[in-house]
């Protein structure tokens, strides 16, 4: 043993005391952030957050000019960016809810398999990939063979962020169910795909159908890979083969139009408010249904 | 029958996760070729050189690399400043009560705030504060862009520390306690010890959530190519320069670019390779 200096009691509890004060008032900071960024973008937003926004699609930068030339207001909205997340996310999600159900059933029914263990691994894989870099997978994989910018090209890469999350939600929700639950199923005669599809995602709901809706909320926002792969549009477009717009793509159009720059707050409010519903209904979804 | 072809349903499902990754290490390795073909690998990342000019056309990714590591080793040096601290409000001195969860919700909320919302925020709340505060004329800078990159690896560094940190058995605090230590010398000889691998786990994630972060770094950091020599210099990041010139490139130029991807995608793997072991190992013993 090492002989240790001698230290009076009042030493000990005033450093005990300090670092106590210290790390309630530092984890007291850690939270403004959050309120000033929300405050900016309400305080500034709120202004341009009519029904305007959602009816007009984006007005060009030279009516935008004359339109404040004149003190007028922005004359549009964004309703381009607004069909064209639905359409995205939409088509992720589709691409996304099967396979991640069947690969997260796959892994938590085999998990001591070689094989298993070699996909969960690879699931973190993608998981950790930045988001700039799946945008330059989806533009190799789409956009190139393809021959152009596509709203399928931003759901694939949406679709490689959603995936991992969705895989592992429901590989540890099943996990954590009772293994009497199926037993007693198969007990009952019923066949494997009857238990799977009929107790076990059932019982299994609420944590899977949270880890989806939190892996939506995530990608909600994802600016960096729509710009290499859904590239943007000024129209409404429902066509999954042209290029289409986004909220978070007309916000980075906007911040690099000084004509349309008011329209950006009003798009990141409501982008927000999309993003806090989901995260808020994920965890009602996560303690109505909890197993 | 049904039975048999539901199972092979899942595992073909499965395989097409190793389909996935095979493609996307194809498509990078494909499409890096051209560069890494011109300049050799170690030549294309030790070069700072960075210019389309097409008579003297020449890519290199030594800046960016230089630029990336910079920002992200910054924000993690900021971010532990307060993530550690939150970390010990929640996973120790107010461990499962109300405000600990409120504080970690609150926290947690800054995960979900999209990157571009971000950049908006530091470039009009921020950077009049840089410029303000003297550190540079712009407001632009690797300064910046590390503060708002602190702030949005917190939570993920936090988060996970704190559930490390609760994990600390409570025999092994109540022994310490027993013999008349006070809480600061607990936390220091026995929860920070114990829970030190998973801590430190939870860094390298956050380390590699700051490495490949593009949207807010692209609007914050000055998009320069040149090596940053200090926090007021301005600079350009690996996700940054992709995000800012990928559109209009082509040839070389793309090639060099997806090699950036490539490089940035190798650097996160690893790190989040380390990160997932030390886990592992931490919740087997």
């Amino acid at each position: 043993m090492t002989e240790r200096k001698q230290t009076s009691i009042s030493y000990r509890n005033g450093k005990n005391k300090l670092i106590y004060i210290l790390v309630c008032t530092l984890s007291f900071l850690s939270m403004l952030p959050l309120f000033f960024i929300i405050w900016e973008v309400i305080s500034k937003g709120y202004k341009n957050f009519n029904l305007q926004l959602f009816t007009e699609v984006t007005p060009s930068s030279m009516d935008a000019m004359l339109s404040r030339a004149n003190n007028g207001p922005i004359p549009g909205g964004i309703l381009n960016g607004i069909t064209g997340s639905i359409l995205i996310v939409g088509v992720a999600i589709l691409l996304t809810i099967p396979l991640g159900l069947l690969i997260g059933i796959y892994l938590s029914e085999n998990s001591q398999k070689r094989f298993a263990k070699l996909v969960s691994y690879l699931t973190d894989l993608l998981q950790g990939i930045p988001s700039i870099v799946i945008g330059i997978i989806a533009y190799a994989w789409v956009v190139k063979p393809f021959g152009g910018y596509s709203a399928l090209a931003g759901s694939v890469a949406l679709t490689i962020m959603m995936l991992p999350m969705v895989v592992r939600s429901t590989e540890e929700t099943l996990k954590m169910l009772p293994r009497s639950y199926k037993e007693a199923g198969l007990a009952l005669g019923s066949s494997y795909i009857n238990v799977v599809f009929k107790i076990l995602i059932p019982s299994g709901f609420g944590g899977i159908f949270t880890g989806i809706l939190l892996s939506i909320s995530r990608v909600m926002g994802e600016t960096a890979p729509l710009m290499l792969t859904a590239l943007g549009a000024t129209i409404v477009n429902w066509n999954v083969m042209h290029p289409t717009s986004a909220m978070p793509l007309l916000i980075w159009d906007f911040y690099n139009d000084p004509n349309l720059v008011d329209l950006i707050w009003s798009t990141s409010l409501l982008l927000l408010i999309i993003i806090f519903l989901l995260n808020w209904l994920a965890k009602i979804v996560a303690r109505k249904w909890k197993i | 029958m049904k039975d048999k072809l539901f199972k092979l349903l899942l595992f073909v499902a499965s395989a097409s996760v190793l389909l996935l990754t095979a493609g996307i290490i194809y498509a990078l390795i494909g499409g890096a070729s051209q560069a890494f073909g011109e300049y050799g690998f170690w030549g294309f990342i030790t070069n700072s050189e960075w210019d389309p000019r097409s008579a003297t056309e020449e890519y290199g990714a030594l800046s960016f690399i230089v630029g990336t590591l910079f920002t992200a080793f910054f924000a993690l040096l900021i971010c532990l400043l307060f993530s550690l601290p939150v970390a010990l409000f929640n996973g120790e001195y107010f461990k499962g009560t109300k405000i600990s969860s409120f504080v970690g919700s609150i926290v947690g909320l800054l995960a979900g705030i999209p990157s571009i919302v971000y950049g908006l925020w530091g470039f009009y709340m921020l950077r009049p504060l840089t410029i303000e505060l003297g550190i540079n004329a712009q407001g632009f800078g690797i300064f910046t862009a590390s503060i708002v990159l602190a702030i949005m690896i917190i939570p993920y560094a936090s988060s996970l520390s704190s559930e490390f940190l609760s994990m600390v058995p409570n025999n092994l605090k109540e022994g310490a306690y027993s013999l008349g230590a006070t809480r600061i010398e607990v936390i220091q000889h026995i929860s920070l010890p114990v829970a030190g691998s998973g801590i430190v786990a939870s860094y390298i994630l956050a380390l590699g959530r700051a490495l490949g972060e593009t949207m807010a770094v692209t609007m914050l950091i000055g998009n320069t190519n040149n090596i940053p020599k200090g926090l007021a210099d301005t600079g350009n990041t690996m996700a940054s320069i992709i995000a800012n010139q990928f559109g209009e490139s082509d040839g070389i130029k793309l090639s060099s670019l997806i090699a950036i991807g490539l490089l940035l995608f190798i650097i996160t793997a690893i790190i989040n390779l380390i990160a997932k072991l030390i886990v592992k190992h931490m919740s087997r013993a």
